[in-house]
């Protein structure tokens, strides 16, 4: 059994507050009505087709367990078409400026919806999401799919976040103080690069960060590295603990293998033996503690001077206004929220339930330590969730490069740490200004565009 | 041939390839061209060219792209003129060697950049083969950004292995056309095996030669998918910039100006090789 909503309210809570007082909005969620929600399959008359286009779930892996899985036991045909962010904007407003559309249902991120959202590409939920009122969505993240409104532009669908496995050869090489079990609730940065150096010494770089081309590595930094030695982000971007920050990075990657350049996902490598120790999306560690749960020990990022920061990541379902089919749109949105649904998808892709309660169903031992893992992660003390970058619509690309260049001129150019911070700040605040966005958590609020500091 | 009696059929024959190069090829090359001279807002500027040519990435990766041309045709030429010339040598199961050489056909650039990276990895099949014979006692890590020289080493390696056999088809089908007189004349005078592959043959291949040095070449300014499997973002290509601009950083004039460019160096290498490698045969002797 997985614990109790894994990414706990505690922390959705304080996004809540993060997102400006909009929990009253979210009463209407608490209205019950149920007639409703049969109506939709009562009127089908042949079987639903749906074509489903989405940023999440892109590697090829997960797609296909995906369909195979979880979407086979859906009453109709689903299309599912995973895409890039950049093509996945650009087709669904083509499909609304065309005026004919062939994609009827949206899965992203939510900070994938912010800009579709303001221009009015997508439909209004409001009444899916009371029909929905059993299931036991989280609140907080229903209120996230508001943006600040009254409309409902996404149903929440899965969530993860980013963790830390290890092979259990490398828990030799702990330093004092540190075992298996301490290791979900006391290890630091400090102690994190003690025990890679060590390991390191007598093995060969066995720490691992997916800096490929598709790697998350980028989110390292946003949600793990500042918060964790800043307390904030880009309103201490350039700031001591930043410095610091990046020296403790530079000194990590010293010891990590080199091929990290070319790790996308830290599954594979993990399971080569390439890497021992290594922090990655839940999704894309999944496969190495499933194939072989004995082999690996799985725990939370660690804690720095201003707390366990980390990420968690919430991904929702939305119907573009050109969808050739919103009412099977709508039911494939009911059926992925079904408890039973929700188990399966955490079993197939490793992306967490958005609905509260037990899940039916063994989830394996895997799924079982990656689940423990994440609780440990969300219910610790200095825990300090730290949202995807909000609102930076078309910019996020460009955002996520500005923590990429830093990496790339201070660590992989062993440049001044100072001096790649000071460039990149302008480009940051560029960023920032082109988005129109104010600050989120864990920096503080602001009046107007967020400012780098 | 009396071309006149044939009157409007050649054209009209043409017209469905010339309407589908039109509409596939020639207005999105003019659009492409058109984006990479307009700034964001869609007023004409060179903006978008200054801000390719000063990213910090621009140099390196023309550099690269440029590097792998000098490095790869080469080796792909001599490969693919001794594979072709096994298999026009009509030895026992000739047939047979042109289907194994034509595999790597078949494989996109991708999977071969993905097998490569399986051979070249830590825990890849090269250091296993070099650990069972006992060469090394640990695993060596080829691709290691810090020595670039071992990914291009890969990289070189992955494109010959790829692409090699498209040059080999088309000098299979060059020495296929080139008549047998000349050769049995050259029997007769007294020419050896070498002396009739550079007086007869090479001289006769000019206009296969010519093509698929073109066709290599311009395919090599796009060299992309097996730069990204095997060294990630170790090393840069102008097209793999042209896909970050518009994959990740949503500047679509910026990854036009990348285009412009790559369309202009595949220009200037056609007409180089018109003029260094004439397809006329009179220059022969």
């Amino acid at each position: 059994m997985v614990k109790k909503n894994v990414l706990t309210t505690r922390a959705a809570s304080r996004r809540a507050v993060v997102q400006g007082g909009v929990g009253a909005a979210s009463l209407v969620a608490l209205a019950p009505l149920s007639s409703r929600s049969l109506s939709a399959r009562a009127r089908q008359d042949g079987a639903c087709e749906v074509v489903f286009l989405s940023t999440q779930l892109t590697p090829i892996e997960e797609a296909e367990a995906f369909r195979s899985e979880v979407l086979a036991g859906f009453e109709g045909e689903v299309e599912f078409i995973p895409e890039d962010i950049g093509p996945f904007n650009d087709r669904i407003t083509a499909e609304a400026e065309a005026g004919q559309g062939e994609v009827s249902l949206i899965g992203g991120q939510h900070g994938d919806f912010g800009a579709l959202a303001e221009r009015g590409l997508l439909m209004d939920l409001s009444d899916l999401v009371v029909d929905l009122a059993d299931r036991g969505i989280i609140e907080a993240y229903l209120d996230l799919g508001k943006f600040g409104g009254e409309q409902q532009f996404y149903v929440p669908w899965m969530q993860a976040t980013y963790v830390m496995a290890a092979r259990r050869e490398a828990l030799d090489y702990l330093p004092e103080g540190l075992d298996e079990e301490t290791l979900q609730t006391e290890l630091t940065y400090d102690q994190l690069l003690e025990w890679i150096t060590a390991i390191n010494e007598e093995e060969g770089p066995r720490f691992g960060l997916p800096a490929g081309e598709n790697g998350l590595l980028h989110r390292f930094f946003q949600g793990y590295g500042y918060p964790s030695f800043t307390g904030a982000l880009n309103t201490a971007f350039t700031s001591e603990g930043a410095v610091e920050m990046w020296e403790w990075f530079r000194d990590a990657w010293a010891v990590a293998n080199p091929q990290s350049l070319s790790y996308d996902q830290m599954a594979e490598p993990l399971q080569s033996g390439e890497v021992w120790v290594a922090w990655d999306h839940t999704a894309r560690l999944i496969d190495a503690v499933r194939n072989n749960p004995d082999d690996f020990v799985m725990f939370p990022a660690p804690r720095g001077p201003e707390g366990l920061g980390y990420m968690p990541v919430v991904a929702g379902l939305a119907i573009p206004i050109s969808a050739p089919n919103p009412d099977c749109a709508r039911e494939l949105i009911r059926y992925l929220t079904e408890p039973e649904t929700q188990a399966k998808t955490l079993q197939q892709v490793a992306f967490f339930p958005v609905i509260e309660g037990e899940l039916p169903g063994d989830l394996g031992e895997g799924i079982q330590k990656e689940a423990d893992a994440v609780a440990a992660t969300t219910s610790d003390e200095a825990a300090l969730p730290s949202l995807l970058p909000v609102g930076l619509g078309e910019q996020g690309e460009a955002y996520n490069e500005v923590f990429r260049n830093v990496f790339q001129r201070a660590v992989i150019d062993e440049g001044d740490i100072q001096e790649a911070l000071q460039t990149e700040a302008e480009t940051l605040q560029q960023v920032l200004d082109a988005a129109n966005a104010s600050c989120w958590a864990p920096d503080p609020e602001s009046d107007g565009v967020c400012q780098v500091g | 041939m009396k071309a006149h009696k044939l009157g409007w059929a050649p054209y009209l024959l043409l017209v469905p390839s010339l309407a589908f190069l039109a509409i596939f090829f020639a207005a999105p090359m003019v659009q492409a061209f058109g984006l990479a001279f307009q700034n964001s807002d869609g007023a004409w500027s060179t903006a978008s060219i200054r801000t390719m040519v000063e990213d910090s990435e621009f140099w390196e990766a023309l550099r690269m792209t440029l590097l792998l041309i000098v490095l790869v045709i080469p080796i792909q030429f001599t490969l693919a003129m001794t594979m072709a010339l096994v298999v026009n040598a009509k030895l026992k199961g000739s047939g047979l060697w042109l289907y194994i050489f034509a595999i790597p056909l078949g494989v996109s650039e991708l999977s071969a950049g993905i097998i490569w990276f399986a051979i070249f990895t830590e825990r890849g099949w090269l250091n296993s083969f070099l650990e069972g014979l006992g060469i090394v006692d640990r695993p060596i890590i080829f691709l290691n950004y810090q020595q670039p020289l071992w990914i291009l080493f890969a990289i070189v390696l992955a494109e010959a292995w790829r692409a090699t056999s498209i040059i080999m088809i088309i000098l299979v089908a060059g020495l296929q056309s080139i008549p047998k007189d000349y050769l049995e004349a050259a029997d007769v005078l007294g020419a050896t095996g070498w002396q009739k592959v550079w007086q007869v043959i090479l001289p006769l291949l000019r206009p296969s030669i010519q093509v698929a040095l073109i066709l290599r070449t311009i395919l090599a300014f796009q060299v992309f998918a097996t730069v990204i499997a095997l060294a990630g973002r170790g090393l840069t290509t102008l097209s793999a910039e042209s896909y970050r601009w518009y994959g990740d950083l949503r500047d679509a004039n910026v990854a036009a100006a990348y285009a412009a460019l790559i369309l202009l160096l595949s220009v200037i290498s056609t007409l180089l090789f018109l003029w260094l490698v004439p397809a006329n045969q009179d220059r022969v002797a």
